[in-house]
């Protein structure tokens, strides 16, 4: 089969950075090629280049055994080539239909628009009603509009990007079938993922990206997802494997009846959360994006004071109007979702970042700041932790991701909290890293510590958490003991299934 | 097609060197300015900015001349490392003034010891802080932008004073004139050397920036601020109060204005007229960030910016130059300086069409 698209040689350059280095590769028609790698391997940046949103420093595009001189998004999408972005790019007032014609030549989206985009959506498998205004939609079906807008250009070629991050286990299975039933009428796809066990199973063939170059080619089917963790990252990842709480102590957190209207328009409303944690366990909070985590991660962090007071106790004190620091005070520590510019002053020295949650009586003298215990502290959690850093005075800005989550992470379990908090803390870790940061979330689990684990990702929590519970649109399933659950049964949780959205009350596990 | 691109890494020693490249094209372009004027521009430039340090009597009219500037200039500097845009400074000091001018006139010849200066510096904190205070008030409590309110209240300020000193303060033997009765004797300000009018406001402005140096390099609070001011977000997580920054900015940075408009008048003025400012409030702004938000910056450029006050005046009356050279300087002072910081962040590319 002839290659429908060819990269050859592309190098791409940032101030201080080369995003891709060299890279070649090619898909073929009905192809579905994974493009794999870890945060910032350059896949984002190569699908830009193809798309036409970024302009390669050397080497060449060919379509169809083409040379492409011009490229441009509106270039790509005549060649035939659609882009599915991580964010979506749609208006949430206006409907389905509008939205799609939106992004259509103006001769193309004529008034039976409605009912070409039903006969997609039954023909691919994408249940969406092209009436339906878009912010009434869930973000599983945001994408399908997404996918919808793509495939009524009939494109040659489909890229994804990272999909399955936003979607429960059942809608990436759907999507799956979606990819495959494109990919046999002939229509190739680009795939980008870091998650290893769906490339097994959706893909014919992988490119592996570290670094900005191609450091390997394989049939993922062939593979283990051991060996291609150790292709993305060089070397084979350390294992983990789960270890039961062994004790059960006395509560450290519990939250009753908290319901709170967002402070932003766009937010969620949490709606009647109850639950408890005790000394000695981890509680994982699945669910999909958007279903109110920020919010209630805001509430019990503090940066969001509007809660009752009564409504959440910290080791037996109200404290739903408290401040972060004041929490603290009480023995809580927090991992927040953004690292850089809420869990780390990114211009500020890692020293000055240990100050920031750290407790002041210990770091300061007089009102004045200890300059020496501040760069003591920064240099134990540098060490203990294994952060690769410039040295205590170097800027924030200037570690990795993976680097700054690990200090973020040291600097927080430092003061041996009794409650830790900590959202999406391996999101966009290296896997070392990642291992790291579990091994100390259960070490603290093992001296008594409480987890609060809120992941995206069903195989972490079923790797750590002694119970699970969902949220969904705002609620919060009872926490369950994972003996009793599976990745199945946390999915359909995850699509609401089992949540009694009518009197607002709790969800039923079972 | 031109376009400015960030640069990856900023280099330290330029973006020290900025302010002095600034000061350097400054006087270029005034060269230029004054052979345009059929000036001499030697003749001009010692005028200006050698005949004042020539001698004491030069120097400490210098030292009056930035005591105002210093003192507003570490009081916003500490606001603008906070992202808080006091730009009112004008309006706290004249305000300051005039609570401090009403305190002062309370005091008769006979009064003694140091109450009769200190309680006018007092309350002329006090007031700046007051005036300071609305502007805090409206942005906490309804998110007002705090740049068009402090402004716009340096207008009121300065009409406050108009009324005060044709009605209230007015002297009724002045015959007619707008201004205040002279302060007594104990009303004024010391002053530090015998014969010149170098007055106890300059040491006030000289530790004002030590301790402002203290502050910001040194305490946890000055930390809390800039931590506010550079990432809002990790200060809402670590639980620091924006709330309390921006009153925290206004009270330092009204107060010092006070206190700046305060020693004026209880120092080198006197009494209460329509104008005891030539635009101190607004050039402090200049200064702040000449010196690089940094209170021994400011020192530095605060003695270059009172340079082309009192060099001015030495101009205008040697070479009949016209008064507002002294404003021409300072703008384009601060158009070099923000020109040359633009370029240390930022690089001109000639690009090509995309």
């Amino acid at each position: 089969m002839a290659a429908l698209l060819e990269l050859a040689g592309i190098t791409k350059r940032y101030p201080g950075v080369v995003a891709n280095h060299d890279v070649s590769l090619e898909v073929a028609e009905g192809e579905i090629q994974a493009l794999l790698g870890e945060n910032g391997a350059g896949k984002s940046t190569l699908m830009k280049i193809v798309y036409g949103l970024v302009r390669q420093d050397e080497g060449e595009i060919r379509w169809k055994g083409q040379a492409v001189t011009e490229n441009s998004p509106v270039l790509a999408r005549h060649r035939g080539i659609g882009m599915v972005f991580q964010h979506f790019t749609l208006f949430e007032t206006l409907t389905v239909a509008e939205n799609v014609a939106l992004g259509l030549d103006p001769q193309a989206a004529g008034p039976d628009l409605p009912a070409r985009i039903r006969d997609l959506a039954t023909r691919y498998g994408l249940a969406v009603d092209p009436m339906a205004p878009v912010w009434s939609l869930s973000v599983g079906e945001r994408q399908r509009v997404e996918i919808v807008r793509c495939l009524l250009q009939s494109p040659r070629l489909l890229i994804m990007d990272e999909p399955t991050s936003v979607l429960t286990p059942q809608e990436a299975d759907g999507l799956f079938a979606t990819l495959r039933r494109l990919a046999s009428e002939g229509c190739a796809v680009l795939y980008i993922s870091h998650k290893l066990e769906e490339i097994r199973s959706l893909c014919h063939a992988a490119t592996v990206l570290r670094g900005g170059k191609v450091v390997a080619r394989c049939d993922p089917t062939r593979e283990t997802a051991r060996s291609l963790a150790a292709l993305m990252i060089g070397k084979a990842p350390p294992e983990l494997a789960h270890r039961p709480s062994r004790s059960d102590g006395p509560v450290v957190l519990k939250v009753r009846d908290l319901s709170l209207r967002p402070s932003d328009p766009h937010g969620t409303n949490l709606r009647r959360i109850g639950f408890e944690i005790h000394a000695g366990e981890i509680v994982g909070v699945a669910g999909v994006a958007g279903n109110g985590q920020r919010e209630l991660l805001r509430a019990l962090s503090g940066e969001d004071p509007r809660a009752p007071q009564a409504a959440i106790e910290l080791a037996g004190q109200p404290v739903g109007d408290l401040n972060p620091r004041r929490r603290r005070d009480l023995g809580l520590s927090f991992v927040p979702e953004e690292r850089l510019g809420r869990g780390a002053a990114p211009k500020l020295s890692l020293a000055l970042n240990a100050l920031l949650t750290g407790n002041r009586h210990k770091l300061t003298r007089a009102g004045l700041i200890d300059a020496k215990a501040i760069d003591r502290r920064a240099a134990e959690i540098i060490r203990h932790f294994g952060v690769r850093a410039a040295g205590t005075h170097a800027e924030a800005a200037s570690l990795s991701g993976g680097n700054l989550q690990k200090f973020i992470v040291g600097r927080e379990l430092y003061e041996d909290p009794k409650l830790l908090i900590a959202a999406h803390p391996t999101w966009g870790v290296d896997v070392g890293a990642a291992t790291m940061i579990r091994e100390e979330m259960l070490a603290l689990r093992d001296r008594g510590g409480a987890v609060l684990l809120f992941s995206e990702e069903l195989e972490e929590l079923f790797l750590l958490a002694d119970r699970i519970a969902v949220m969904f649109h705002g609620m919060l399933s009872p926490p369950t003991p994972i003996r009793e659950l599976t990745p199945e049964s946390v999915g359909l949780l995850m699509g609401g299934a089992g949540f009694d959205e009518g009197d607002a009350g709790r969800a039923q596990a079972h | 097609m031109l376009r400015l691109t960030r640069r990856a890494d900023p280099s330290r020693t330029l973006e020290i060197a900025a302010p002095l490249l600034a000061v350097a094209l400054t006087l270029v372009v005034a060269a230029l300015l004054f052979l345009a004027l059929g000036k001499n521009p030697l003749d001009a430039f010692r005028a200006m900015f050698w005949r004042p340090v020539q001698d004491l009597y030069g120097l400490t009219e210098l030292g009056v001349k930035v005591t105002p500037l210093i003192l507003c200039a570490v009081g916003l500097a500490i606001g603008f490392r906070a992202a808080v845009w006091n730009i009112g400074a004008e309006g706290q000091l004249i305000v300051g003034a005039v609570a401090a001018g009403a305190t002062a006139l309370q005091f008769g010849e006979e009064a003694s010891g140091p109450l009769p200066w200190v309680l006018p510096l007092v309350m002329g904190t006090l007031g700046g802080m007051a005036w300071g205070a609305i502007p805090a008030f409206l942005k906490t409590r309804f998110n007002a932008n705090e740049i068009l309110v402090s402004l716009m209240l340096a207008y009121v300020g300065g009409l406050t004073l108009q009324y005060m000193v044709h009605g209230p303060l007015k002297d009724p033997m002045s015959f007619g004139f707008p201004q205040s009765a002279s302060f007594t004797e104990p009303a004024r300000l010391p002053v530090l050397l015998e014969t010149t009018r170098l007055h106890v406001g300059f040491a006030l402005a000289l530790i004002a920036a030590v301790l402002a140096w203290v502050f910001v390099t040194r305490s946890y609070q000055g930390f809390v601020f800039r931590l506010s001011g550079e990432a809002i977000e990790a200060a809402a997580y670590a639980g620091f109060s924006r709330t309390k920054v921006v009153w925290g900015s206004f009270l330092i940075s009204g107060g010092l204005a006070g206190l700046a408009g305060a020693a004026e008048v209880a120092g080198p003025i006197g009494q209460l007229q329509p104008s005891i400012s030539p635009g101190y409030g607004f050039a402090a702004i200049i200064v702040a960030f000449l010196g690089r938000l940094h209170p021994i910056g400011i020192v530095a450029a605060a003695l270059l910016m009172g340079l082309f006050y009192v060099g001015g005046e030495i101009a205008q009356m040697e070479l009949q130059l016209p008064i507002a050279i002294t404003g021409v300087f300072q703008g384009l002072l601060l158009f070099f300086l923000l020109g040359a910081d633009s370029f240390v962040r930022w690089r001109l590319v000639v690009a090509e069409k995309r």
